[in-house]
């Protein structure tokens, strides 16, 4: 037989089982003699037993006998709370049971607990819960719009007074969004180059013009993949961090008592973590950048096209513009994610899945919100004609 | 009576990164007694509460809960002395995602096999006993404090354990909450012989329930007191104990 885990509730062995004997009382009763232990691993059969009985007796009195209990515990009590508050014509007495037991017996109301004194609220009608999704969903419009108003006034505020800012948080958080991420970023974007270059040098190769995915690569890496990958990869690294820290924040009434204290949540945790973001995230892009060119490269050594070819290609067709185009994106990018993971943070509400939810949600908000904005830039770009 | 002792600590010495805060404790709880543990903050209180439910492992010595090592029993045999007890923890740590009456339901779910209704039955019994039978369908988050103090006595009483372990279980209750609780605790130790340790500061339910208590002190790194506490409040010669109960006597009588 396989070993048992907790979850599959060994039944433990109890010295004395209970036991129940069912007769017909001289007067009309039915009498129904329980013995022996009573608690919560002893009593599941008797209990059925008992309720199966107590039908059968129909309208007739029944006694529950309880002079051979030599053991009743809270779940023994709850097998007489059980009988005695059956809704039946006849009624139920309970008789000989120790004074020990009584006692526990008394503490209970057997008609109060037969009603369900929390009952779970009406299901809302359809309309309403439209509406109220609705009106979230506006409120939630509402705050973002509010939170950037709070720190646009914040980073103001931080550029008249630049040592009002905690630069040694800035600091760590420098470290903990840009240095940190360094090793999943060269990853991801050294295996897209290669990717890149690997799907699109042997369908071009039929046509003998691999050397042009040299061109492919530069202009991909540098003006959208670079950025567009190092802004998702932050979103799920540090804007899920930064609403779980803050969102535990608020848990633990931290966020209160700063604001009792006279600071400001926005100025104290926010600044912090957005001016590091936005120090690091375009160093992170040029470095993406830089990575996913040299995965591509070392890709094309293989199609026997050495690395200077390869360089003087991407110089060839690889303007300033082009870079500067995806440059500019990742201080937007920044901004999103650490404002998004900060506002998912303050936003957490109480209770165990909370934190979670938090960050959940500032990942999937900072994703979405930066491939909008990466399809306005695209937009932009287009009628700007760079 | 060796009999009559439920838990033996023996020699124990517990601490974190062998930094001892408890050295060389012994003492023994009696079978149904109300046993409180008593001292200043910082005094291992709370440590050697941990200790006696197997939390932590000690640095030295032993805790044996009915004659069985806690310490060096592993798996299903350690489950099973485990399930000996109930704990109520300090903070409630009720969990956050189920109402009420499934935190008070689980134990009952995983270790029992009662139908739906019966633990539905006996989950809302436990809930009425604290006074929450009208909250039997709310999340712990939308309970205060000291409900959810409440309901997690209830919990800890699930499946009807012969000890209970409750840390500071009348901090942040209400007096009259606090008395119930005390007369709740007194009737269990007496109609079924449950064993209650306890970790408190009120002083007036230590009067109330306590049979046995113990005093710990960090300079001694251990028990500075044992016996019953009137006693020790009337005739310890050791001034620590002394302040501990005098103090308190003063205030009160004002």
């Amino acid at each position: 037989m396989p070993k048992l885990s907790i979850r599959a509730a060994p039944v433990l062995a109890y010295p004395g089982a209970a036991a129940l004997a069912v007769s017909d009382a001289s007067d009309g009763r039915v009498l129904l003699a329980l013995s022996g232990r009573l608690d919560a691993q002893t009593i599941p059969d008797v209990w059925r037993d008992a309720l199966k009985a107590l039908r059968d007796a129909g309208a007739r009195p029944v006694i529950v006998d309880a002079a051979a209990v030599d053991y009743c515990d809270g779940a023994g009590v709850a097998l007489l709370v059980d009988l005695l508050r059956q809704p039946r014509a006849g009624a139920v007495e309970v008789t000989n049971l120790k004074p020990a037991f009584g006692d526990l017996l008394r503490q209970y109301d057997p008609q109060s607990l037969d009603r369900d004194l929390d009952p779970p609220p009406a299901a809302r009608p359809a309309i309403e819960q439209i509406g109220r999704d609705t009106s979230g969903l506006l409120r939630d419009m509402r705050a973002q719009v509010m939170f950037i108003g709070q720190v646009v006034a914040a980073l103001a505020y931080a550029v008249r007074h630049p040592s009002s800012v905690r630069w040694r948080d800035v600091a760590l958080v420098c470290e903990r969004v840009g240095a940190d991420a360094l090793p999943i970023v060269a990853l991801i974007s050294f295996l897209l180059g290669v990717i890149l270059a690997f799907q699109s040098a042997v369908p071009m190769k039929r046509f003998g013009a691999e050397i042009f995915v040299a061109d492919l690569i530069g202009l991909s890496m540098l003006r959208e993949l670079g950025p567009l990958m190092t802004a998702i990869l932050l979103a799920g690294r540090s804007g899920a961090a930064f609403a779980a820290e803050i969102g535990t924040m608020r848990v633990n009434q931290e966020i209160d008592a700063l604001t009792t204290m006279g600071l400001d949540p926005v100025r104290f945790l926010v600044t912090t973590r957005i001016i590091g973001t936005v120090l690091m995230t375009p160093l992170l892009t040029i470095f993406a950048m830089l990575v996913g060119l040299l995965g591509g490269a070392f890709t094309m050594l293989s199609f026997s096209i050495p690395f200077v070819t390869f360089v003087k290609e991407v110089e060839g067709i690889v303007s300033l513009q082009d870079f500067m185009a995806g440059f500019v994106k990742s201080f937007v990018f920044a901004i999103l994610i650490a404002g998004i993971g900060c506002l998912r943070g303050l936003q957490t509400s109480a209770g165990a899945s909370a934190v979670g939810d938090a960050a959940t949600r500032a990942v999937v908000t900072g994703i979405v919100l930066i491939v909008v904005v990466d399809g306005v830039f695209a937009f932009v770009y287009f009628l700007l004609n760079i | 009576m060796a009999d009559d002792v439920i838990i033996r600590v023996e020699d124990l010495s517990a601490g974190y990164d062998d930094r001892a805060i408890l050295e060389h404790v012994s003492f023994d709880v009696r079978r149904g007694e109300v046993f409180v543990i008593l001292g200043g903050s910082g005094c291992g209180k709370s440590t050697l509460l941990k200790q006696m439910i197997g939390l932590n492992d000690p640095l030295a010595g032993r805790v044996l809960i009915e004659g069985k090592d806690l310490v060096t029993a592993e798996g299903e045999r350690r489950d099973a002395l485990m399930r000996k007890f109930g704990v109520m923890y300090q903070s409630g740590a009720l969990f956050g995602s189920m109402t009420l009456l499934e935190n008070v339901a689980l134990p009952l779910e995983a270790f029992t096999e009662l139908d739906r209704e019966q633990i539905t039955l006996l989950g809302r019994m436990k809930l009425s006993l604290v006074g929450l039978e009208q909250f039997t369908a709310h999340l712990p988050a939308e309970v205060s404090g000291g409900m959810q103090k409440r309901a997690a006595i209830a919990r800890a009483m699930a499946l009807d354990p012969q000890i209970l372990f409750l840390d500071e279980p009348s901090a942040g209750l209400d007096p009259i909450t606090s008395a119930e609780l005390d007369s709740l605790i007194r009737r269990l130790s007496k109609s079924l012989n449950v064993t209650f340790v306890i970790v408190t500061h009120e002083l007036a339910s230590i009067y109330a329930i306590a049979d046995r208590i113990i005093m710990l002190d960090k300079r001694v790194k251990g028990i500075i007191a044992t016996g019953d506490p009137r006693q020790l409040r009337d005739e310890s010669t050791d001034p620590y104990v002394r302040q501990f109960f005098h103090r308190q006597a003063e205030l009160t009588a004002a």
